[in-house]
C-alpha cells in the first residue's frame, strides 16, 4: 500500500500504462475544444464592434509570462526525474518549482485582464472581446487545475502516500501540465504574435 | 485496473448481478454489468418519454389545422422528442451494450476504470432528468434540438439553459465513458486477442469512443458560447455586434455530424454480431467491415456543411462538402455488402434478432440512398427542412439504430437474463414495428418533396397534405402498439420464458463461453485466444469440403467458483459526485436564486471527488471483511465505514485517482459555468 517504489502503474495486455492510455484519450479531446475556441477567435479577431482591439495587447509582457509558463515545463521535467530517480526531496521541491511558476503566470494573466477592463475591453463589448476573454480564460482555468494538482502530488508525497501503481502520479500530471503548456505556445502565437 | 490480477485475494459473493439484492449495492455498484443494465433500463424509460412526445406530436398532424397543440407546446415537443431520442436514447443505449458486452468480448473482468463508469452512468441519469425536469419548471426547451444560434441565445426563458447545460451535463458522461471503453479496449484484452481478433461489436465500440472523444469538445464549446452569450452578455451570436450565427452552426454540425455515426455504429456493430450466427457462417470480409467503420468515422469528420448547403457558403465548399458526403456512401456501402454476403448462402435461422437484423439492412439502406441525394446540392437545397429529411433521418435512425439495438436486446436477452424471450412475442413485435415504421416514415419522404416544412405546427387543408400525413399518425400509432409486445416479453413473461444454456445461440464470441447469466467476475479463468470467433473455432472444425463439423462440446459452465476472484470495491462517491454536478446545474439556472443551491451542490461535488481521491479501490481491509461475511450488506457496511474513516481521519491510504483527472475536468466545466454568477 505505501510503497512508492514501483515507478510504472498497472499494466495492460499491451504493455500499456492504462492511466496514461486513458489521459493521451482525454488530452487528444482536448485539443479539438481548445481548436473550437482557437477557431471562434480567428474568426473575431476583427470584429471589435467599435471598442479596442489587439493594439491594447502587450507583447513585451506576455511574452514574458509566457517565459515564466515555458520555464515550468522545464521544472516539470526535473520533477519527473527526480520521480524516477526516487529521489523524492528533488522530487518535491521542482514540483514546487512548477507551481509556482504557474501561479506567478496566473497572476500575469489577471493583471492582464485587469488592465484590459481599465482599458475598455470587455468580454460583453465584441465578438473580439467575447472570444479573447472565454479562450484565454479557458486556458486559465486549466493552469489552475494544474497547480492544484501539484500542490496535491507535493503535499501526498510528503506524507508518504503518493503511490506510483494507482491514481495520479507525477508523470501523469506531467503530461497534462506539459499539454497545456503547448496549448499557451500556440495561443500566445495566434492570438498575440500573430495579430499585432 | 485490479482486474488485471486475479490473485487470490477475495470475492464478491459468487453470484451475478440479481444475487445481490438491495438498492444500496445498485446505487454503488461498480460492476459494469450492472452499471450496462442500469443504463440500458433507463434509456428505454427515456424511449418510452420521446416516443410519447412523438406520439403528440403526430396527433397534432394527423389533420390539417391540427388544434391539439399550440404551437408553443409544439416547439416544445419537437425540441425535446429530438434531445431526447438522440442524447438521452440511442446514444445510452450503445453504452448500455459497450458496458455489458465488452469487458465479456474482449475476456475482461471489467472496465480500465470502474468508479469513473458508475460516474458515467450516474452523471446520465441526472443529466436527463435535469433536462426532462424542465417540464415543469418553466417549459421544455423550445429552440430545436440542434439549438441554432441567435433563437437559442436571444429568447428571454431559461428553457434554452436548460438544453445547453443539459448536454454539457451528458457530454461530460460520454466523454468520460469514451476515455474508458478506448482504455478497456486497447489496454484490457486478453492474451492474445490482436486488435484484428476483436469481435466486430468491439471494433464499433473504439471507432464510437474516439468519434465521441474528437467531436464531443466541439459541442461542449459551442453550448458554452450559448451559455455566455445567454448569461454573461458575450457576444459570440450576436450579428447586430459582428457575431456569426454561422460559426455555432458549424460547431454543431462539426459535432453533429460524427455524431450521426456515432449513433449508427453501434447498432452496425451489433449485427455485425447477430449475422454470422443466425447465418452459421463467419462474417463476410471481417476487415473490410472494420476499415470500413473506421473510414466513415475519418471521413465523418468531413462532411458536416451538408447540413448546411442552404446557409450560403459558396461554390467551392458546397462543391468540396458535397463530393465528401457522395464519398462517404463508399464505406457505408461496402459494410452494406458485407451483411449481404455474410448471410449468402447461410443456413439462416429467422429468430428475432436475426429479423430486426435483417430489417435493419434494409430499412439502412432506404435511409442511407436518401441521404445520397442530400449531397446534391440543389436537390438539397429544396430538400432542406422539409420531411423528406425527417423520413431520411428516421430511416437512418430508428429503422437503422433503433432495429440494430432491438436485434441486440433479443440477441443477448439470454446472456443476461439466462432466459430466451418469447419467439412469438419478438415476431409480434418486429412485424408490427416495421410496418408502423413504414408507414409513418414512407409518406413523409412525399409529403416533403411537395413541400411540408418540419417543425410547422400547422398546415392547411387542400393543398395536397392530408391523406399522407393522416397514414403517418396511423403509422406513429402502430409503431406505439408494437411497443406492447415488446413490453409484455420483457416484463410480465420473461420470467417464465425458456431457460437458455450459456451458449444460447451457438455463439461465436467470448460472451457464450460463460454461464447464462454471467458470473460477477465475468470468467473464473482469463481466457487465452488465438483466432477471430475463437470460441466457435474451440467447438468447431471442418471436414474435407469446408463444412462445419462440432469437434468439442463444453460442459455447461458454472456460475460459481471456488477461486476468490479480486473485484473493485463498490464506492457512493461516483453517486455523490453527478449529486452535486446536477445540484450546482439547478443552483445555476435559477441565479440569483438558486446561489445557495449552486453551493451546496459545488460542496456534494468537491466532497465527492475528495472522498474518491482518497477511496482505496482496492480496499484489501474492506475485502477481507467481505470475504468472511455472508452476506452482502456484510460489506457494504465494512466498506463504508473504511471509506468513512479515510474521509475523516488523517489521510492514510490516499492517492489521487487516474479517474481525478476527470473528476478534476468536471470541477472546470462546473466552475467556468457558474463562476460568474456566484
Amino acid at each position: 500500500m505505501s510503497s512508492e517504489t514501483a515507478v510504472h502503474g498497472p499494466i495492460g495486455t499491451d504493455g500499456a500504462d492504462i492511466r496514461k492510455t486513458a489521459m493521451w484519450a482525454f488530452l487528444g479531446s482536448e485539443c479539438l475544444f481548445f481548436g473550437s475556441f482557437i477557431a471562434t477567435f480567428l474568426l473575431y479577431s476583427d470584429e471589435t464592434n467599435g471598442g479596442p482591439g489587439t493594439e491594447l495587447f502587450d507583447i513585451p509582457f506576455t511574452s514574458v509570462s509566457s517565459f515564466v509558463l515555458l520555464m515550468s515545463s522545464l521544472t516539470m521535467v526535473l520533477a519527473h526525474n527526480a520521480y524516477e530517480r526516487e529521489d523524492k526531496r528533488q522530487m518535491r521541491i521542482w514540483l514546487v518549482a512548477t507551481a509556482l511558476l504557474g501561479t506567478v503566470f496566473l497572476g500575469g494573466q489577471v493583471f492582464e485582464f485587469t488592465t484590459f477592463y481599465a482599458e475598455g475591453l470587455r468580454m460583453d463589448i465584441s465578438p473580439f472581446g467575447s472570444a479573447f476573454f472565454v479562450l484565454t480564460g479557458f486556458h486559465g482555468a486549466h493552469v489552475a487545475i494544474g497547480v492544484i494538482m501539484l500542490t496535491s502530488m507535493v503535499i501526498m508525497s510528503r506524507r508518504g502516500n503518493l503511490h506510483s501503481h494507482r491514481g495520479m502520479n507525477v508523470e501523469l500530471v506531467g503530461l497534462y501540465w506539459h499539454f497545456v503548456d503547448i496549448v499557451w505556445i500556440v495561443i500566445f502565437t495566434v492570438v498575440y504574435l500573430l495579430q499585432v | 485496473m485490479a482486474t488485471l490480477t486475479p490473485e487470490v485475494l477475495d470475492t464478491e459473493e459468487p453470484g451475478s448481478h440479481e444475487a445481490t439484492g438491495g438498492l444500496w449495492s445498485w446505487i454503488t455498484t461498480v460492476d459494469h454489468k450492472r452499471i450496462g443494465l442500469m443504463y440500458g433500463g433507463t434509456a428505454m424509460f427515456f424511449f418510452l418519454l420521446g416516443g410519447i412526445e412523438a406520439l403528440f406530436i403526430r396527433l397534432q398532424l394527423a389533420v390539417p389545422d391540427g388544434t391539439v397543440l399550440t404551437s408553443d407546446q409544439y416547439n416544445q415537443l419537437f425540441t425535446m422528442h429530438g434531445t431526447t431520442m438522440v442524447f438521452l436514447v440511442i446514444m445510452p443505449l450503445a453504452a448500455a451494450f459497450g458496458n455489458y458486452l465488452l469487458p465479456l468480448m474482449i475476456g475482461a473482468r471489467d472496465v480500465a476504470f470502474p468508479r469513473m463508469n458508475a460516474m458515467s452512468y450516474w452523471v446520465f441519469l441526472f443529466g436527463g432528468i435535469f433536462l426532462s425536469s424542465s417540464f415543469f419548471l418553466g417549459g421544455f426547451p423550445d429552440g430545436g434540438w440542434f439549438g441554432y444560434a441567435p433563437l437559442s441565445t436571444q429568447s428571454e426563458v431559461i428553457r434554452m439553459d436548460f438544453w445547453a447545460i443539459g448536454l454539457l451535463i451528458l457530454g461530460i458522461a460520454s466523454l468520460a465513458g469514451a476515455v474508458n471503453f478506448t482504455t478497456t479496449i486497447f489496454t484490457m484484452r486478453a492474451p492474445g486477442m490482436s486488435m484484428f481478433k476483436m469481435p466486430v461489436f468491439v471494433w464499433m465500440q473504439l471507432v464510437v469512443a474516439f468519434l465521441l472523444l474528437f467531436s464531443l469538445p466541439v459541442i461542449t464549446v459551442a453550448l458554452f458560447e450559448v451559455l455566455f452569450d445567454r448569461n454573461f452578455g458575450t457576444l459570440f451570436f450576436d450579428p447586430a455586434a459582428g457575431g456569426d450565427p454561422i460559426l455555432y452552426q458549424h460547431l454543431f454540425w462539426l459535432f453533429g455530424h460524427p455524431e450521426v455515426y456515432i449513433l449508427i455504429l453501434p447498432s452496425m456493430g451489433i449485427i455485425s454480431e447477430v449475422l454470422p450466427v443466425f447465418s452459421r457462417k463467419p462474417l463476410f470480409g471481417y476487415q473490410f467491415v472494420v476499415f470500413a467503420g473506421a473510414a466513415i468515422a475519418l471521413l465523418g469528420f468531413g462532411v458536416w456543411s451538408h447540413h448546411m448547403f442552404t446557409s450560403g457558403l459558396g461554390p467551392v465548399a458546397e462543391s468540396a462538402f458535397s463530393l465528401t458526403t457522395m464519398f462517404i456512401a463508399v464505406p457505408t456501402g461496402i459494410k452494406i455488402f458485407n451483411w449481404i454476403g455474410t448471410t449468402w448462402g447461410g443456413k439462416i435461422s429467422l429468430k428475432t434478432p436475426m429479423l430486426f437484423s435483417l430489417g435493419f439492412i434494409a430499412m439502412f439502406t432506404i435511409g442511407g440512398l436518401s441521404g445520397v441525394t442530400h449531397a446534391v446540392v440543389p436537390a438539397d437545397t429544396q430538400q432542406t427542412d422539409t420531411y423528406y429529411v425527417v423520413a431520411h433521418f428516421h430511416y437512418v435512425l430508428f429503422g437503422g439504430a433503433m432495429f440494430g439495438i432491438f436485434a441486440g436486446i433479443y440477441y443477448w436477452w439470454p446472456k443476461i437474463s439466462g432466459r430466451y424471450l418469447s419467439e412469438t412475442l419478438g415476431k409480434w413485435h418486429f412485424w408490427l414495428m416495421l410496418l408502423g415504421f413504414n408507414l409513418t416514415f414512407a409518406p413523409q419522404h412525399w409529403l416533403g418533396l411537395q413541400g411540408m416544412a418540419r417543425r410547422t405546427a400547422v398546415y392547411p387543408p387542400d393543398i395536397g397534405l392530408d391523406t399522407l400525413n393522416m397514414v403517418s399518425t396511423i403509422g406513429a400509432f402502430t409503431i406505439a402498439v408494437s411497443m406492447l409486445p415488446f413490453l409484455y416479453a420483457m416484463f410480465v413473461n420473461s420470467r417464465k420464458g425458456l431457460a437458455a444454456p450459456a451458449d444460447a445461440w451457438d455463439g461465436r464470441t467470448l460472451e457464450w463461453s460463460i454461464s447464462s447469466p454471467p458470473p460477477h467476475h465475468n470468467f473464473h479463468e482469463v481466457p487465452h485466444v488465438e483466432a477471430i470467433d475463437d470460441f466457435w473455432h474451440q467447438k468447431y472444425g471442418e471436414d474435407e469440403e469446408g463444412r462445419a463439423v462440432r469437434i468439442k462440446t463444453f460442459p455447461e459452465p458454472s456460475r460459481y467458483t471456488d477461486e476468490y476472484i479480486h473485484l473493485p470495491s463498490p464506492s457512493y462517491y461516483p453517486i455523490m459526485l453527478a449529486a452535486g454536478l446536477v445540484l450546482m446545474a439547478y443552483g445555476f439556472v435559477f441565479a440569483p436564486l438558486g446561489i445557495p443551491l449552486f453551493v451546496i451542490g459545488a460542496l456534494v461535488l468537491f466532497g465527492g471527488a475528495f472522498g474518491w481521491a482518497q477511496e482505496d479501490p482496492d480496499h484489501p481491509m474492506g475485502d477481507h471483511a467481505d470475504h468472511h461475511a455472508d452476506a452482502h450488506e456484510g460489506t457494504e457496511t465494512g466498506d463504508e465505514a473504511q471509506a468513512g474513516a479515510d474521509a475523516s481521519g488523517d489521510v492514510s491510504s490516499d492517492d489521487v485517482s487516474s479517474e481525478d483527472v476527470k473528476t478534476g475536468e468536471v470541477e472546470v466545466a462546473a466552475d467556468e459555468s457558474g463562476g460568474d454568477d456566484v
